[in-house]
């Protein structure tokens, strides 16, 4: 638990730094450093599958397809132009800020037994996901097994936008 | 718009890491059903793997090769996925239900982990050539594409 405000600290620190800084190529960096933070605080908190897919996509793929894409375009941020903050927003942001503080205190607490998500249907995948599926992760089991319609889905959204790329950026194809 | 690489510090290092990425992505994949991982995960460090090879080693480089006929592979992924959901419609059950695949001499559970590993490797195969695809497409501004891209 020590090490849960460093980093959600940081986790901050990086986001506004990567909004607020003008090159654009530093920006690409600050944003997988955000991801890679975001990875460590998601292992901290037990979410192991979660860290890893957001360490090697949030920090690396992704990476890879920004600078690809600056590589094309430009390096700096030029031609956006940040208007100065309108009045109604320093009313309205700590406003919106209150009300959610307000309703985070009714969620349950971080790991509690009786909360709804933990009585609903996760008790059932975790004693029978090993007799019927032979798989000790049980992330694995749900997502493949259980869910495995929705990952189907998944994956026919990430097809869909491999090809959308291809349609709209690729040049010179017949 | 890609080209070899001219520096031999990055050519010779990515012959050796390239090579490892590829083996930990496939590792990922395997293990995926005994820790962390999975085919999402196993697919995205094979697709980063090959997008380093197109980045060092240029795209119509032998040692690329592999890369060119990915991109020919674009919807083997899906087709694994939803062909073992077909196969359990087939064995007369409800769509993806791995006990219905028939195969015999495998009881229940068994036939349960077959299906998410034959799923997992349609998952990866599915992620890493979408990688590579949308990373070439961001690239290919002012290059005839050779690859015919089905």
């Amino acid at each position: 638990m020590t090490f849960e405000l460093p980093l959600l600290i940081f986790l901050v620190m990086t986001a506004a730094g990567a909004i607020l800084v003008k090159d654009l190529i530093s920006s690409v960096f600050i944003l997988g450093t955000y991801s890679f933070t975001l990875a460590l605080v998601w292992a901290l908190l037990g979410a192991v599958d979660v860290a890893f897919v957001e360490g090697v996509v949030g920090a690396g793929l992704a990476t890879v397809f920004f600078l690809l894409t600056l590589f094309t375009t430009s390096e700096k941020d030029t031609q956006i132009r940040r208007s100065p903050m309108p009045w109604t927003a320093f009313l309205a942001l700590p406003l919106v800020a209150l009300l959610l503080l307000y309703g985070a205190a009714d969620l349950p607490a971080f790991g509690d037994p009786g909360s709804p998500a933990s009585t609903h249907i996760s008790p059932e995948y975790l004693e029978n996901s090993v007799q019927q599926t032979g798989t000790p992760n049980v992330v694995t089991a749900i997502l493949m097994d259980y869910r495995s319609l929705d990952t189907l889905v998944e994956t026919i959204v990430i097809f869909t936008a491999g090809i959308a790329c291809a349609l709209i950026l690729r040049k010179g194809d017949s | 718009m890609i080209q070899a690489h001219d520096s031999i510090i990055v050519r010779t290092l990515g012959r050796i890491v390239i090579p490892v990425a590829q083996l930990f992505g496939f590792y990922v994949l395997v293990f995926g059903q005994y820790g962390p991982g999975g085919g999402f995960v196993g697919g995205v460090i094979l697709a980063a793997s090959m997008i380093l090879a197109i980045l060092i080693l240029g795209r119509h480089q032998p040692d690329s090769g592999l890369v060119t006929k990915v991109l020919q592979g674009d919807g083997l992924g899906l087709l694994i996925f939803a062909g073992v959901g077909g196969l359990c419609l087939i064995g007369g059950g409800q769509f993806l239900n791995y006990t219905h695949l028939q195969i015999p001499g495998l009881d229940d559970a068994s036939r349960h982990f077959l299906g998410i590993l034959l799923t997992q490797f349609g998952v990866a195969a599915d992620v890493a050539v979408t990688g590579v695809s949308i990373a070439i497409s961001l690239s290919a501004e002012d290059e005839t594409e050779e690859v015919s891209h089905g």
